[in-house]
């Protein structure tokens, strides 16, 4: 039987300490910012079409934006981790290791939230869409999370591996799908303002993928970063 | 304290440790000796939960693993390899982040002692990445003593420390001792396991090839009998 506080409170240390690392470096966030603002940039120029095709195209191209920085975030997250072996630091604590994948998670979430809240103005501008949109805004929190639940679980099965920076796109890339297509829906749909009876069913999906991959989290990372 | 039976691990098809039986009292300080790629470092991942062992069972504290493991964790202070410090943080803020996952009692005491002990006290809200190897190791030292473990598992203790720091370490060791703390220490290094060890064990080829007690390997002659005994268990490993 977990006890919640004690659980919450190694949760809690380890995205501080995720923070204080990022504070101390700013590499994190700053490669991720970079990467998103040149992506949304290319995409941009790439993309010379007419307003209508360009609007219909938006959601697409901030959701790609995001999956690429997103990777790069948690390879750099899990290299924090793997420089030093601090990661069996972590597992030689007396702390359950699911509390373990929630820290790196939400710190993950975390960085990636602010790497969004970063690129929208310059997505806004370039593509001429209104970001006083509180359904967007809640696509994003859901696509984060979704994201980083699978991307952290991911990030620590890859960790081990030699040639990981390769290996956790490959292996992240196809079980996104969901997230990244319910996303890229439910953030078309609320920028065109549609009614909330066709954005629910994508909205539905997020919300069951983010409840079914941590759950996966919980249950498994223990096994995921045994060696 | 430390009990393992029957441990074996395998990688593949390289078997790694071969049914190890090991016996650790409290308050017992054993030096574990042994060849490069002997199975020294696997057996301390082992015992520090780190590696599941192939087959066996391991008792530590009174905890059987794996079933027991998170209260076997926190009897455990493991020294590796690596550091497991985080580069970017400093020496006091890896210390306090460990010091709240062991819940350590009033951890900014304990924290000024312990770096203070190794003499970091004056670049501890350095970097940690910006150590030499040797404060590094220092660092490592303080963190797997941090808590006050009854169970110290040490892989190479001794390396990259200068004098003054292993003089340091020798007598925590021993302090860690005569309080009742079991040690297991792997070393190259047979001065080391002569000072400080209460019993020396030779793994070779994953196997507990020969144990000696205090009063055998302090003679002079021991390194005659240490030498004789690894060229006899390689030859026998190599045979099978």
């Amino acid at each position: 039987m977990i006890r919640v506080l004690p659980y919450l409170g190694v949760v809690v240390r380890i995205v501080r300490k995720d923070l204080a690392v990022e504070w101390r470096s700013r590499q994190l966030v700053a490669s991720m910012l970079v990467f998103a603002l040149l992506v949304i940039l290319i995409f941009n120029f790439a993309l010379e079409l007419d307003a209508r095709a360009r609007s219909e195209l938006s959601s697409g191209v901030l959701w790609a934006t995001f999956a690429f920085a997103g990777t790069l975030g948690l390879n750099r997250s899990m290299s924090i981790e793997k420089n030093g072996q601090a990661i069996d630091g972590l597992l030689l604590a007396p702390v359950d290791r699911s509390a373990i994948y929630f820290g790196k998670m939400l710190g993950n979430m975390f960085f990636m939230l602010i790497v969004a809240l970063l690129t929208l103005p310059a997505y806004g501008i370039l593509y001429n869409v209104n970001l006083f949109n509180g359904g967007l805004l809640l696509v994003i929190l859901l696509g984060a999370w979704g994201y980083s639940s699978i991307g952290t679980l991911l990030a620590a099965m890859a960790m081990q591996a030699r040639s990981r920076e390769l290996l956790l796109p490959v292996l992240l890339f196809p079980l996104l799908i969901p997230v990244l297509v319910s996303a890229v829906r439910a953030s078309g749909y609320f920028l065109e303002g549609l009614e909330m009876v066709y954005i629910w069913p994508s909205l539905n999906l997020l919300l069951a993928y983010g409840v079914i991959i941590p759950t996966l989290g919980y249950m498994f990372f223990d096994f995921v970063v045994e060696e | 304290m430390i009990e393992t039976h029957g441990v074996s691990k395998r990688f593949g098809y390289r078997l790694a440790l071969e049914s190890v039986d090991l016996r650790i009292k409290a308050g017992e300080l054993v030096a574990l000796l042994g060849p490069n790629g002997a199975g020294k470092s696997t057996l301390l991942r082992i015992l520090s939960l780190l590696t599941r062992p192939t087959v066996g069972e391991v008792v530590i504290a009174g905890f059987h693993l794996p079933m027991q493991a998170s209260a076997a964790r926190a009897e455990i202070g493991f020294l590796g390899h690596q550091p497991l410090l985080y580069g970017e943080l400093s020496a006091s803020q890896n210390l306090a982040f460990y010091a709240g996952l062991y819940r350590v009692k009033r951890p900014e005491a304990r924290i000024k002692e312990l770096l203070k002990l190794f003499d970091l006290q004056f670049r501890s809200n350095e970097p940690v990445r910006t150590f030499s190897r040797g404060m590094q190791q220092r660092l490592a030292l303080a963190r797997a003593v941090l808590h006050g473990p009854n169970v110290l598992l040490l892989d190479e203790p001794h390396s990259s420390l200068d004098r003054e720091t292993v003089a340091i370490l020798d007598e925590l060791l021993q302090a860690q001792a005569d309080k009742g703390t079991a040690i297991l220490m792997a070393t190259h290094n047979l001065l080391h396991a002569q000072r400080l060890a209460q019993r020396v064990e030779l793994l070779v080829a994953g196997c507990l090839a020969a144990s000696w007690k205090r009063s055998q390997f302090a003679s002079k002659q021991f390194l005659a009998l240490y030498d004789r005994t690894l060229r006899r268990a390689q030859t026998g490993a190599h045979r099978d």
